[in-house]
């Protein structure tokens, strides 16, 4: 019963296969995202990724505190890309959306956030 | 992890577990691969995927060809358990100018002499293909039905299990830091898990490779270049193949689960920059809006960077450090190593254990770009 709790609604994975990662060696929620898609889903991860942090922790005797947290990643919230797209265009008046030759912006400086 | 080991991989990409692979399957008994994060913590695991074998160089057909062969049965060849989700749904190539019109039939000729089933197509029947593209300005096409996509984390997992397997030792969250040598050789690894023996080193370390390189005395010129990518919720199927146009520099395909993966590729000043930048975002969409308007109506759900390992003529760079033997670097892969790195990886192993190759690594080498002799790919973004 307790393993077909469901750990990430959006993308329907069960506590079972989350278990599952961690006996296959799984480390961290990164790792769990990338190879079940916990996380990926238009809430991205707001719940889940704490849930498997929980089982990290467990699995590994480790404080919730040390669990790696993943990246919180743009956009915040679901967005459509013709909205994104009429944005570009607003502020490239007379510019071809063409990319290719645009001009590269500039790198936002610092950055290495890896 | 022991305290010494006959090779030592370093970065846990697709190309360093490729390559660990390949050797163990050879013979070599010894191998330790370490990751500083986790497998696939780099431009593998942020990576658009795709693989084609619509090349412009014989060379680049030749190897994507032959990779696309082995992704085709990775599970069995490496033993893993899951699916690495190949999806040959093709790659649709757009000409938007009369230039790149004509150079995809000269790129149509070398594809044809490997037996490449690739063909051109006029814009109404790339409008048969994809229902959604926008035909202004477009001059044609070609498609080929055995290119498509992979999922990165499950083809490095895939090359990682089998790897341990044969029992290569795998240590994540071990960063090379580095290098002590002897005689002119390596002899070891300085990691933050201490110093670790090594008779070779293969540094497969990405954009990252050229400074490891660099402390055993080695300039390779790779510099490191941001790209963005961004995916959609997922919906019902509407595209099969991957759009893909080297002018307008847009990729786009739709994953098996619905998503949909894009990007496109401005220039930027060399950077190890990871954030994702709203510019992107709104660029992105206004160019692939364009190209195919029913992406108007799909959500972003997230975005990401990641680098390209870029070399002066857009081909890897594989070459044994001048001043310090056994000490190899495997980077440069500019964009494209996912899609060739099982051919390469061989290539590597077969070197290193003194095999045969129809290919010769030492064109890989750094020389060319003294020598003049480049590898030259009319077909990247
Ligand atoms: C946005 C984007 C889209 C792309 N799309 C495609 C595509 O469609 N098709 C394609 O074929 N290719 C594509 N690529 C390119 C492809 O991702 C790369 O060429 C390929 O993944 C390189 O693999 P790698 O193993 O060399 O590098 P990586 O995956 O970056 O692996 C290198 C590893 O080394 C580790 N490392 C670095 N320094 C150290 C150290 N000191 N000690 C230990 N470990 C270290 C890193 O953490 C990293 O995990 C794309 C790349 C990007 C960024």
């Amino acid at each position: 019963m307790a393993d077909k709790v469901i750990i990430c609604r959006c993308e329907d994975i069960t506590r079972e296969m989350i278990l599952q990662c961690i006996e296959d060696g799984y480390q961290t929620i990164d790792e769990i995202k990338r190879v079940t898609r916990a996380g990926m889903g238009p809430c991205q991860g707001r719940t889940c990724r704490l849930l498997i942090a929980q089982e990290l922790s467990r699995a590994y005797h480790v404080p919730m505190e040390e669990v790696l947290m993943s990246t919180f990643r743009p956009p915040t919230k679901p967005i459509s890309m013709g909205a994104l797209a009429d944005a570009w265009l607003e502020n490239h008046e007379g510019e071809e959306a063409v990319s290719g030759q645009a001009v590269a912006p500039k790198p936002e400086e610092g950055g290495a956030a890896e | 992890m022991k305290k010494g080991y006959d090779v030592v991989v370093i970065g846990g990409g697709i190309v360093g577990c490729a390559t660990a692979f390949e050797l163990a399957k050879r013979g070599v008994k010894d191998i330790l691969l370490i990751e500083k994060r986790f497998l696939t913590a780099g431009a593998t695991g942020r990576c658009g995927a795709g693989i084609r074998q619509q090349w412009g160089s014989e060379l680049n057909a030749s190897i994507a060809l032959e990779s696309t062969n082995i992704l085709e049965n990775l599970e069995e060849y490496t033993g893993y358990p899951h699916s690495v989700e190949l999806h040959q749904g093709g790659y649709l190539l757009v000409a938007y100018t009369d230039k790149e019109w004509d150079q995809f039939q000269k790129n149509l000729e070398v594809q044809h002499r490997l037996g490449i089933d690739s063909y051109a197509l006029t814009p109404e029947e790339m409008k048969k293909k994809v229902p959604y593209l926008n035909l202004d300005g477009v001059k044609g096409g070609t498609f080929n039905q055995k290119d498509g996509h992979a999922n990165p984390f499950h083809c490095t997992q895939a090359y990682a299990y089998g790897a341990r397997k044969m029992g290569v030792d795998i240590e994540t969250f071990c960063e090379a830091t580095g290098f002590r040598m002897k005689n002119g050789a390596i002899a070891g690894v300085e990691t933050t898990k201490g110093y670790i023996e090594a008779k070779t080193v293969i540094n497969c370390a990405n954009t990252r490779a050229p400074e490891l390189a660099k402390m055993v005395g080695e300039d390779i010129p790779v510099i490191s270049e941001r790209h963005q990518a961004l995916v959609t919720e997922p919906v019902a199927p509407l595209i099969d193949c991957m759009v893909m146009a080297f002018s307008r520099s847009y990729y786009v395909q739709q994953t098996p689960h619905g998503s949909f993966v894009m990007g496109i590729g401005p220039k930027e000043t060399p950077s190890h920059n990871f954030k994702s930048s709203w510019q992107f975002l709104e660029h992105n969409c206004a160019v692939m809006c364009e190209a195919l308007p029913i992406l108007r109506n799909l959500r972003v759900v997230r975005q990401w960077a990641g680098q390209y390992d870029m070399s002066p003529d857009a081909n890897p760079v594989i070459d044994e450090a001048a001043e310090c033997k056994n000490f190899y670097s495997v980077c440069g892969f500019s964009g494209h190593g996912f899609m060739v790195s099982p051919r390469v990886a061989i290539m590597v192993a077969n070197y290193l254990t003194g095999q045969e190759d129809t290919l010769d690594i030492h064109r890989f080498s750094k020389k060319r770009f003294e020598t003049g002799e480049l590898l030259l790919e009319p077909a990247v973004v």
